[in-house]
């Protein structure tokens, strides 16, 4: 080993350091940005430790690379709206797994006569889920941007064709595996990747796609680390088991918080299924007019509000928190109550409401806010559906029977934003539109909430 | 990969997906998109890989060209994940909209 070579191990050992304790400060709000500064040291620490280590000799293709990658990557961290956020993520797995992929496919045109069974495993593994990731991110991330239906795509015999296509995706990597001499099984094996990633996420409903999100964030996470076993890097295995894991929790997460288990939200085609068990959804809504709405909440004690997707798509954060805030000002204790599932990833309504300059202090997660809502006087249930649906808890026929739900209903009264009678993306009725304490309030959720703001100042 | 080096590997992977376990399950929800954006950059890492393929010694040009392409998603993916991350996080470190006395002049329109 050559002195350069020890400079790159010991880049490699201090950046792995760096990004175990930059995770580790995102335990709190406070610590997580400091954090992230330490994990870009580590970053640069480690670039730096190869450029010097690696025995380069043609520069160009790096510089190039780099200053693309550069212009593209800051562009997009600029200009990305908050409420973009689950589709731009998607793309940043895309984009991390197609790297992955990438340099298993070189590797391969390199150096496939010489790799031993361990190595040429790992390598199938990490550009079969480079490329199954790559593609099924593009396509989550294109259900997100609305540019492919984000209703579920289903056909006769979907799960038969890709199980069929699994099946044939492992037997084109086993066969690599055992023959590496037929370079036609290896480029099969990536074909079918390509394949099976766009047919793995086309049938699963935008309802789902923080299941999704976690769940590429783990295989693009896991196709790095395969890629650290290819080529023997520690920092590549820890970066990505790490990026792995925690896709991996989260998914589990998301998962319990709908009540489902990772292969019904994969297989299940959730959504597209049409409930005809929404026993009690009977009756008449009533409607409430934008005065008498902003009445109650103006006399309330406390409020909380619940946000859903519709909040994102109205782009309604900042006119939320005007609310919330004037309301405030008249002494009205307020709270958000944020659902894990509720948005399209996890966490993806605390962004949009800090964003919007709503203090992390006030909002509150599902456990902790429940006990609150029969001591609450008005629930302002801002797009959200699904995650209030109290058939969850009390229809064990119900298809999201046992989701946990945000128990607004427990609330004395209930206003619902709501564009119009339309169901939630699950087609489920929801009884709690139907209730005698709930009103609805029709109409975009961001003029909604600014006309409530300023009605409620003139009470 | 010889037995020796596999076997090592394979301690760091159940050592770094333990301790993986352990920091993340005590990420708050609150940060979970934060979380996921910035495992995505860190995982970036995987732009090592692709500089020694874009330009080491006894590689091909073919490889050197996969390795652009290589190079450039990665570092999308670590400047554009770093980059947001930190937008998101500069949010959630604000306190109470009071104590950011900056937030408001350019959104008042004077009449004239």
């Amino acid at each position: 080993m050559t002195i350069t070579t020890y400079f790159m191990e010991a880049t490699y050992l201090v950046a792995s350091i760096l990004f175990v304790l930059a995770l580790k400060g995102m335990s709190h709000p406070e610590t997580a940005r400091r954090g992230m500064f330490l994990a870009e040291g580590g970053m640069f620490a480690a670039i730096v430790g190869t450029l010097v280590g690696a025995h380069i000799v043609t520069w160009v293709w790096i510089i190039a690379g780099l200053a693309v990658g550069s212009i593209i990557g800051a562009w997009m961290a600029v200009s990305v709206p908050m409420t973009a956020m689950p589709q731009r993520t998607a793309l940043s797995h895309a984009f991390g797994a197609l790297a992955a992929a990438l340099v298993g496919i070189g590797e391969f045109v390199v150096k496939a006569s010489q790799m031993g069974a361990v190595t040429r495993g790992a390598l199938g593994f990490e550009v079969m889920l480079g490329a199954l990731t790559t593609t099924g991110s593009l396509i989550a991330a294109g259900k997100l941007q609305g540019v492919i239906a984000g209703k579920p795509t289903q056909f006769r015999g979907q799960n038969a064709i890709n199980l069929a296509l699994a099946i044939a995706m492992v037997a084109s990597f086993v066969f690599f595996w055992i023959q590496p001499q037929t370079v036609a099984a290896f480029y099969t094996m990536l074909g079918l990747a390509f394949v099976f990633g766009v047919l793995l996420v086309i049938p699963i409903g935008s309802a789902d796609m923080p299941v999704v999100m976690s769940l590429l964030n783990s295989y693009a996470g896991l196709a790095a680390a395969a890629t650290g076993f290819v080529l023997g890097n520690n920092v590549l295995i820890i970066a990505g088991t790490l990026d792995g894991f925690s896709g991996f929790i989260l998914s589990v997460l998301m998962c319990k918080a709908m009540n489902r288990s990772i292969t019904n939200v994969l297989f299940g085609g959730f959504g597209a299924i049409i409930a005809e068990a929404s026993s009690n959804a009977g009756g008449v809504m009533r409607e409430i007019s934008l005065d008498d709405a902003a009445m109650q909440l103006a006399f309330a004690n406390r409020v909380i509000f619940v946000p859903g997707y519709g909040l994102a798509t109205a782009q309604a954060q900042h006119a939320c928190r005007e609310l919330g805030e004037l309301l405030e000002s008249r002494g009205v204790t307020v709270k958000y109550a944020i659902h894990p599932v509720a948005g399209r990833m996890p966490g993806h309504m605390n962004v949009l409401l800090a964003e919007a300059n709503v203090p992390y202090s006030s909002l509150c997660e599902m456990e902790q806010i429940n006990p609150e809502f029969p001591s609450t006087d008005v629930a302002v249930v801002i797009g959200a559906n699904d995650v209030v649906n109290p058939d969850a808890r009390d229809n064990p026929k119900s298809i999201i029977a046992g989701m946990p739900i945000l128990e607004v209903d427990r609330a004395r009264s209930v206003i619902v934003l709501k564009r119009g009678q339309g169901r939630g993306f699950s087609g489920l009725e929801n009884p709690l539109f139907f209730k005698p304490c709930t009103a609805m309030l029709y109409g975009d959720a961001k003029s909604s909430l600014s006309h409530l703001a300023q009605a409620v100042q003139h009470v | 990969m010889n037995p020796a080096v596999l076997i090592a590997s394979v301690y760091v992977f159940a050592l770094a997906a333990f301790l993986g376990y352990q920091v993340i399950s005590r990420v708050p929800p609150l940060l979970h998109t934060p979380l996921m954006s910035a495992t995505n950059a860190i995982s970036g890492i995987s732009l090592i890989g692709s500089l020694v393929l874009a330009g080491a010694k006894g590689y091909p040009l073919p490889a050197h060209i996969l390795g652009f392409v290589a190079v450039t998603t990665a570092t999308v993916n670590v400047v554009g994940g770093f980059g947001i991350t930190d937008r998101m996080l500069k949010m959630f470190g604000k306190r109470k909209p009071e104590a950011t006395p900056e937030a408001k002049p350019e959104t008042k329109v004077v009449k004239k």
